[in-house]
Formats: structure tokens, sequence, C-alpha cells
């Protein structure tokens, strides 16, 4: 399976929600590999990539806080000029929406992290394009 | 019921003396609906005697009152009211609109993503926040879920209340939990 799990947690939007969430993946000795907030008005929602993702949840389930799996794709690009272009005009031809997107460089390898709804469409079409997905193990290991 | 009052106060200023010439007083049990004895609070219900064209029988006016029995100084024979101490609802008055919380709670219950944990915050020029707790199952992990079914509950309850809240989605949980009766109106207006 080529998609990325995160953990993604419910948080009302005011002062001390992110440091109260990351006090008990800490305490759980969980690692956070990449992380963003995406923002709402009132509340927001926090998307963790961990290494011990089933003992992340349980820590923060068993601590009262609201948390879903959330699948996302992580493509590797080549990391120059043009590639974040290419692959969003892929799915804009093929009508998928791109809910959220963030980029980073690790180890001389260019990842994005993308959130669609149609995910294994949009998976077939970034395969087809020849462009590696990674999984969750590959983005654990980068 | 009708234009100027059913009710006045006479030189004595202790109660209201009510037309009785023209209405039938009854107080019920707003509960079971029972009329109870004189002297009793519970709801105030009217039935009007001299109204041709459109007569009113036994109107439940959600006023909670008592009847003083006892003979004004004043010599009048109609009976007189005690002061209103409440309404049989928990009618909310917003910028000059009536609202039941009923009428919330029926909104939010018609969402399965919301819990069954809520509470209607009244402040400053009556605006009007309601925060209610995310169901377990209504939470998937996208942002953009959350905020389309608050933007969904906005909508909703100006529909039905024609006043414009602000909706709060919160996580479950952590609103404090009632027990026996839950206080669901936090009214901090001043007047």
């Amino acid at each position: 399976m080529s998609a990325v799990n995160l953990v993604a947690v419910f948080v009302e939007n005011k002062p001390g929600q992110t440091a109260r969430i990351t006090k008990l993946l800490a305490e759980a000795a969980v690692n956070i590999r990449w992380v963003t907030i995406a923002n709402s008005g009132s509340f927001g929602v926090l998307k963790f990539l961990v290494d011990r993702h089933d003992l992340a949840v349980r820590a923060l389930k068993a601590n009262g806080l609201m948390v879903s799996d959330l699948e996302v794709l992580a493509v590797e690009v080549s990391d120059k000029p043009g590639s974040l272009q290419a692959v969003a005009d892929v799915l804009g031809r093929n009508t998928i929406n791109l809910d959220n997107c963030s980029g980073y460089v690790a180890n001389n390898r260019a990842i994005l992290v993308i959130e669609v709804h149609q995910i294994a469409e949009a998976r077939a079409i970034l395969e087809k394009q020849s462009l590696h997905l990674l999984s969750q193990e590959e983005m654990l290991r980068l | 019921m009708n234009g100027p009052g059913v009710a006045f106060e006479c030189e004595y200023k202790a109660g209201l003396h009510l037309w009785e010439d023209n209405y039938i007083l009854e107080i019920i049990n707003p509960t079971t609906g029972e009329p109870l004895p004189e002297g009793e609070t519970g709801e105030l219900v009217l039935t009007t005697l001299n109204r041709e064209a459109m007569p009113i029988l036994r109107y439940r006016t959600r006023d909670i009152t008592s009847i003083i029995p006892e003979p004004c100084k004043c010599g009048r024979t109609h009976r007189r009211l005690n002061r209103i101490t409440g309404r049989s609802d928990d009618m909310l008055i917003i910028r000059g609109v009536n609202i039941f919380p009923q009428q919330i709670e029926r909104v939010l219950m018609s969402f399965p993503q919301v819990g069954r944990n809520y509470v209607i915050v009244i402040e400053g020029l009556d605006d009007v926040t309601i925060k209610v707790e995310l169901a377990a199952a209504g939470f998937d992990g996208q942002v953009e879920h959350v905020a389309a079914l608050q933007a969904q509950l906005v909508e909703k309850l100006k529909a039905e209340t024609w006043v414009k809240p602000k909706v709060a989605l919160l996580a479950a949980g952590s609103l404090p939990v009632a027990e026996g009766k839950a206080k669901r109106v936090i009214d901090k207006r001043s007047l």
C-alpha cells in the first residue's frame, strides 16, 4: 500500500493545545517525523506522521482527544523547477481537487505530501506518470 | 388575547385585577394540564367571553402566576393575579425574536456528527454562541468536513430561529457532563 497514514487530532484553536498534544506524544515516546496544522477559525486539526502510529492513537485517545486516521499520498518528485506544477497539473486535468499539500526535501529527496478526497484515483493517475509513491515505511526511513 | 391587556393594577398596587367579565381565568399545572386550586402557582390560561369573530378557548399564556383569592381593599371583585414569576418554558428573547432552546436542540440532534452535549451562551448585545461537542464518529481527520458541518449548523439554526448564531464545535467530552437536568442556557447579558 503506497498510502501514508497520518494521526489527525481535533483541537480547539486556542493557546497551548499543540503543546498539550505533543506532550502526550513525547511521554509515550512517539517520534514525530512530519507535522502540519490545518486551521479553520475556532478549531483546527493537527496532523502527524509518527514512527509508532497505533501507540500514538492509543495515547491520545486515552487522554480524551478526538483522533482519526487520515490517509494521504506521499509523492517523490525531482528536486527541480516544475515538479509540483507537473503533479498539480495532472491531478487538475483529471478533476481531482488538491485539498492540502506540503513539501520538503530530505536527504536530497523531494517529497510532496498531498491530501485528496479521491485517493485511489489520484494514486493511479500519479503512478501512471511514473511517479514514485512512498509507503509508510519509506516515509519513516527518510 | 387582546390589544391593551387583560389585567390592571389598582391604586393599592397589590396584584393585577383580571377583567373577569371578559375572561374566564384558570391556573393549571403546565405539565398535566389539570386546573389547580385557587391560590396555587401554575400557568395562566384564559378564555375570552366577548370576542365574537375569533373566540379563544383556554389559551395557554405560558406565564407562571397564581390567583390572590382575598378581596381587594379597592372594592373591585375581579380577582387579582400575582406577579408573573416566569414562563412555563425557557423561552429566550434574542434581538426581539422569541427562541426556544428546544428549537436549537432539535436542529443539533438532527446532525449525527454532533454529540448530545451542548450549551447556549448569550452575551454582549444578544450574541448567541452554541457550543456543541462533535460525536466521536463525526471526526474523520479532515478539517474541511468539520468546517462544512459548522457552516451547515449555522445555516440550519438560522433557518429555524431567525437568529444567526455562532457555532463552536468542541472535542467530545470537553463540556461538563450534566447531572440530572442539564443547564443548557448561559445568559451573560447584564440587562
